[in-house]
C-alpha cells in the first residue's frame, strides 16, 4: 500500500494557496512589513460579496488554504462572515493577526463561524522591545490572546520575524513560545522586501547573528520535538543557489490584495510592468489561466542567462523575482542569490557592507521608516522620500 | 514515536487537523494551519474511516470488504504508524 505522498506540483499549477489581503489598514507600524510601501495607493477595498466571489471562483479550481491577512484582518468588520462562508465552501481558514483588535468574545465568534487556525505575530519577547518596533503598545494584549487562542482550542501558530534589533533574544522569544503552548513557531529573518527593504541597514542580522539564532533554533527544534514544530527559515543572501519562490511563480500561491488586484506572490506589487488584473474585471480562472501577468515568470521559458542554459534551472525556477529586481534593477535577471548571477558579488558586498557597520553607535541609532500610511503616502508621492 | 496497535483499540484524528475529500486533486487531503497533504487512494481509505468510533479490526474488516477481501492488515497497520508519527491520529481515551 503506497503511503502518504507530499502534495506535487507537476504540470498542472492550481491555486491551491488564497491570501486574502483583506485591508493594509493596520494598528501596528512595523518597520519590515511585507506590505507595499506604496500601500497608501491601494484604496476602495474590496466589498463582502466580492470577496466571496472570489473565495467561491478560487475554490472551484481548487483552492483549500484560505489565508485572512492584511494589514490587519481583524479590522475589517465582516471577517465573522467571511469566514463562515469560507468554511462552508471547504476550506481550511487561517487568520493571520497581530492580534490587536481581537477579544473573547470575537474568538468565540470565529470559532462559531468555523475558522480552523489563529496565526498571531509577536514583534519581541519583551514589552518595551515589542511595543517599540510595532509602534503600538501590544505585548500584554497579544499575550492575553494567545492564551484564549489556545483556551478555544486553536491550533496556534506564532510568528516572529527576526532582524537585527531582536535576534540576540531568540532563546528568550522561544521560552516565551513555550509559555504560550504554540503549536507551530515560524522564525522568518527580514530580507531584501517591502518595508524591509527601505529600512535593511537597521534590520540586516549579521551572519553572526544568524548563526547563532540557528543553533539555538535547531536546539529548541529537537527539544521541543513532538510537542511544538519550529520552523526556522534560514535567509538566502548568505547562500549561493536561491530559493524557489512562492514554490514557483504562478503554481501554487494567489494573492488578492484589498483593492482586488491578484498577484501570484504577495510582494510582486513592487514589480514594474504588472497589469495587476482585477477581480472585479476578471474571473479568477482568467486571471490564473490566461493573465499576461500569472504567465510572466511561469515555468522556465521567461529566463535569459544565466538562467536559461543552467542545469539547475527546474530546482529554483531562477529564485525570487522581487529580489532580482530589487538588487538589480530586472525582475527577468537570475536571483543574484546564485552565484552564477553577475550580480551575486554586489549581494555580498552590500551585506558585508551592513555586517561591519553593525554595533556602530551611530549607525545603528539612525532611525527606523515605520509602516504606516504617513510614510507611505510620502513614498507614494514623492517615490524617493527622507526618512521621516 | 510508535503506537502499540492493538486490534480493540479506537484512534481519532487530532483536531487540529482535518481530513476531507478534495474533488479537484481526486484525493483525499489532511489539512492543517497552511498546509496540506494529498494521501494515496489507500491512505485516504484508512483516514476516512479514522473517526472515533471505529476499532482498528474494524477498520481492517471495512476495507478488506471493500477491496474483495485482499489481506490489507500490514499495509494498514504501516501506514497507522506513519500517521502517528505525523501527529495526525491518536488513541481515543
Amino acid at each position: 500500500m503506497a503511503t502518504v505522498g507530499l502534495e506535487s506540483n507537476s504540470n498542472q499549477s492550481k491555486p491551491l494557496w488564497l491570501l486574502a489581503e483583506l485591508t493594509y489598514r493596520c494598528p501596528l507600524q512595523c518597520p519590515y512589513c511585507s506590505n507595499p510601501v506604496e500601500m497608501a495607493k491601494y484604496k476602495n477595498e474590496l466589498t463582502t460579496e466580492d470577496w466571496i466571489r472570489v473565495m467561491q471562483q478560487a475554490r472551484k479550481m481548487g483552492a483549500t488554504q484560505l489565508g485572512f491577512s492584511g494589514g490587519e484582518p481583524l479590522v475589517r468588520k465582516d471577517l465573522e462572515d467571511l469566514i463562515k462562508e469560507a468554511r462552508r465552501l471547504g476550506y481550511y481558514t487561517n487568520l493571520i493577526t497581530s492580534g490587536v483588535g481581537m477579544d473573547e468574545a470575537r474568538i468565540v465568534a470565529f470559532k462559531e463561524a468555523g475558522l480552523d487556525h489563529i496565526q498571531i505575530s509577536f514583534q519581541a519577547s519583551n514589552e518595551e522591545l515589542n511595543n517599540y518596533i510595532g509602534g503600538s503598545k501590544s505585548f500584554q494584549h497579544k499575550y492575553e490572546m494567545a492564551r484564549l487562542v489556545k483556551k478555544y482550542e486553536y491550533p496556534m501558530v506564532l510568528n516572529i520575524v527576526l532582524h537585527r534589533k531582536n535576534v540576540h533574544q531568540i532563546k528568550d522569544i522561544l521560552d516565551m513560545t513555550i509559555d504560550l503552548n504554540a503549536d507551530y513557531v515560524e522564525l522568518a529573518s527580514t530580507q531584501y522586501y517591502g518595508w524591509s527593504r527601505i529600512n535593511i541597514d537597521q534590520l540586516l542580522p549579521t551572519k553572526e547573528q544568524l548563526e547563532n539564532a540557528e543553533l539555538v533554533a535547531r536546539e529548541y527544534q529537537e527539544k521541543m520535538k513532538d510537542k511544538m514544530k519550529i520552523i526556522y527559515v534560514i535567509p538566502d543572501y548568505f547562500e549561493n543557489r536561491p530559493k524557489k519562490c512562492m514554490n514557483g511563480w504562478g503554481n501554487i500561491f494567489l494573492t488578492i490584495a484589498p483593492d482586488g488586484s491578484a498577484l501570484p506572490c504577495h510582494a510582486a506589487g513592487q514589480l514594474p510592468g504588472l497589469e495587476f488584473p482585477n477581480v472585479r474585471d476578471h474571473g479568477i480562472e482568467w486571471i490564473w489561466d490566461e493573465s499576461p501577468d500569472f504567465n510572466k515568470f511561469r515555468g522556465t521559458s521567461w529566463m535569459k542567462e544565466p538562467c536559461k542554459s543552467c542545469d539547475e534551472k527546474h530546482k529554483d525556477l531562477g529564485g525570487c523575482r522581487c529580489q532580482a529586481y530589487m538588487l538589480t534593477g530586472d525582475a527577468t535577471n537570475a536571483d543574484p542569490v546564485c552565484d552564477k548571477s553577475p550580480h551575486h558579488e554586489a549581494l555580498h558586498n552590500d551585506v558585508k557592507r551592513i555586517d561591519k557597520l553593525s554595533g556602530n553607535k551611530d549607525f545603528e541609532s539612525k532611525p527606523l521608516i515605520f509602516r504606516n500610511m504617513k510614510n507611505s503616502k510620502n513614498f507614494t508621492d514623492k517615490k524617493t522620500a527622507e526618512p521621516i | 514515536m510508535s503506537i502499540e496497535l492493538k486490534n480493540e483499540i479506537i484512534l481519532e484524528i487530532i483536531p487540529t487537523f482535518r481530513v476531507q475529500w478534495e474533488e479537484v486533486q481526486n484525493c483525499h487531503v489532511v489539512l492543517y494551519p497552511e498546509g496540506m497533504v494529498k494521501l494515496s487512494q489507500s491512505a485516504g481509505e484508512i483516514m476516512k474511516r479514522i473517526n472515533g468510533k471505529k476499532s482498528i479490526i474494524d477498520i481492517i474488516t471495512d476495507i478488506s470488504i471493500t477491496f474483495d477481501g485482499a489481506d490489507v492488515k500490514e499495509d494498514i497497520l504501516n501506514f497507522l504508524e506513519v500517521a502517528y508519527g505525523n501527529g495526525w491520529i491518536r488513541i481515543k481515551q
